[in-house]
């Protein structure tokens, strides 16, 4: 091939694969600017703490924040514990060729791929057809009390749909606490659990974080695990019990795109919901960020 | 605490072939020989570090007070204990320097906070790193220098009172002035403790040991007063290695 040829082709690859880069750029700034324009006007201090009114086309989106909120709190609590768990069996305890630990991560990857409208519907038939119905019956609840949709399914159901994300980050922060603590600790004199107590879970502490804020932030977002579960339509009252129904931002979004008997009367509402909702999800994205930033630096100190 | 006809094999090979070796107490006994040769995990083998490996498995006996180290009745727990470790890197926890050094009390049961601050000073002392720490005891142990950071791991085994001291190359990543240190608090240490250490530094073995074993290819080729070992050795394998011809 002659110079000039070569020349000529590399540069058109450099131009080709770089336009194909700012695409990228170029469409997440058009779905921001959009946003944007069309809702920050509508994020006043009103918006933010009044219920919706005047069948969706007034008032705030209070419940839909707090719904979340609560849902995504619940969650993270069921999700920590048996996430952080999984992965301290997998990663401290189980043999290293155990048969039971490669189907557990096997189970955890496929778990990962599943579509979340399946989680939805596992959420309601098991927590609530099965679970839900068994417990009425052994506390002899004459009405439907924990067999029906409620915030305490909901979030049992996003928990289950983020535990892959909990497992898998919690046990890269165990393998990231170096082997020579651990030996330390155990020439010690220190037990396995006492290393495992004292040193390890400590030095993985911001990693497993991390993986707490990656798994808040995706479960924020969705929406399908929610719909057969929990998450009600319009529910000015906030949720009071574990079974209440609860208002979400992701799914009063979109109700308010597809449900609204006015259009143009909702859409800067819908707007300032969107934006909301996705201020939410980048705070939370930050702090994981700010967290990993801060454990490289301390991993870094560490050498 | 002596080894008799030791094996040690990690999966089928071996990598100590029946070696026995007496580490006489209060003594420093220097383990040298070329990479390889097994003197790390002759070493590692005192105190049971190796169980960590998956794998290994071993042969003949070793002995700490006239009881097997392998027996049921021996916890190994207690057994790490009694023959504490130093590593070629070190290797302080992202903890205080009082954290560090109370670490293997605290894990023992220990509560009690001015019998904690009082064993600290004293290993520190011991470690002759008190006077360099004592105004920053709860600053982070990662801000020391590598020498003081090797010296304060010194100072968190002899924490908990061992027998015996286990060093493996603990100099080898340190500058000479560092080293000096380190190999002056050895001769400190070996009025109160029985030390193995393992050793690339020919040098340095000749300086701190009272007696040397020399090992080649997973055997023990010779032990003895660490004078004669580099003066008058018995083999020839032994005078070629000390002079330098091979490792």
């Amino acid at each position: 091939m002659k110079h000039a040829t070569r020349r000529t082709v590399g540069l058109a690859l450099t131009a080709f694969t770089g336009l194909c880069a700012f695409v990228i750029v170029a469409v997440l700034a058009l779905i921001l600017a959009d946003i944007l324009e069309g809702g920050a006007a509508g994020v006043t201090w009103t918006f933010l703490t009044q219920p919706p009114s005047d069948g969706m086309m007034g008032g705030g989106i209070f419940p839909a924040i707090f719904g979340t909120a609560a849902l995504t709190l619940l969650m993270t609590v069921a999700v920590m514990p048996v996430g952080v768990l999984t992965a301290v069996y997998l990663h401290e305890y189980a043999p290293p060729d155990s048969l039971f630990a490669r189907w557990v991560r096997v189970a955890v990857v496929n778990l990962a791929g599943v579509p979340s409208i399946v989680f939805g519907l596992f959420g309601l038939g098991f927590f609530i057809l099965f679970v839900g119905r068994g417990m009425d019956r052994v506390f002899g609840h004459e009405e439907m009390y924990w067999a029906q949709p409620g915030i305490l399914w909901a979030s049992l159901t996003l928990a289950v749909l983020t535990l892959p994300v909990v497992i898998v980050s919690t046990e890269e922060a165990l393998r990231a606490v170096p082997l020579d603590h651990r030996t330390a600790s155990l020439a010690l004199g220190a037990t396995q659990s006492q290393t495992l107590a004292r040193v390890v879970l400590p030095g993985a502490l911001p990693g497993i974080l991390t993986g707490a804020v990656l798994a808040i932030s995706r479960g924020a977002g969705e929406v399908a695990p929610i719909l057969f579960t929990g998450a009600a339509y319009f529910l000015p009252e906030l949720p009071t019990h574990l079974n209440s129904q609860f208002m979400h931002l992701g799914y009063h979004t979109y109700v308010m795109a597809t449900q609204s008997p006015d259009v143009e009367a909702t859409r800067p509402l819908l707007y300032a919901t969107v934006l909301v909702l996705l201020l939410l999800t980048f705070a939370l994205n930050l702090v994981a960020v700010i967290i990993r930033t801060r454990t490289r630096r301390k991993a870094a100190g560490a050498h | 605490m002596e080894a008799r006809e030791l094996t040690l094999r990690y999966g089928t090979k071996a990598a100590i072939q029946k070696v026995s070796l007496a580490i006489l107490d209060r003594r420093v006994t220097a383990l040298i020989g070329p990479s390889g040769c097994g003197k790390s995990t002759f070493l590692r083998s005192l105190n049971r570090m190796n169980d960590l490996i998956p794998g290994t498995n071993h042969t003949g006996t070793i002995l700490l007070d006239d009881t097997d180290i392998h027996d049921r009745s021996v916890d190994v727990v207690d057994l790490r204990r009694r023959v504490g470790m130093v590593f070629q890197k070190s290797n302080p926890f992202p903890k205080s320097i009082f954290e560090n050094v109370a670490y293997g009390l605290r894990v023992g049961g220990m509560k009690d906070k001015a019998a904690l601050a009082q064993r600290v000073e004293k290993s520190l002392r011991g470690a002759a790193l008190w006077d360099e720490v004592k105004d920053r005891l709860h600053d982070s142990a990662l801000g020391l220098s590598g020498g003081q950071q090797q010296r304060l791991c010194i100072a968190r085994a002899l924490a908990v009172e061992p027998q015996v001291l286990l060093m493996d190359e603990p100099a080898s990543a340190l500058d000479p002035i560092a080293t000096a240190k380190i190999e002056e608090l050895i001769h400190e240490l070996k009025s109160t403790y029985t030390i193995a250490i393992v050793t690339h530094n020919m040098q340095q073995a000749a300086r701190v040991s009272d007696r040397t074993a020399f090992f080649y290819m997973g055997e023990l080729v010779e032990c003895g007063p660490t004078e004669q070992i580099f003066t008058n050795p018995r083999e020839k394998r032994t005078e070629d290695y000390v002079t330098g011809k091979f490792g």
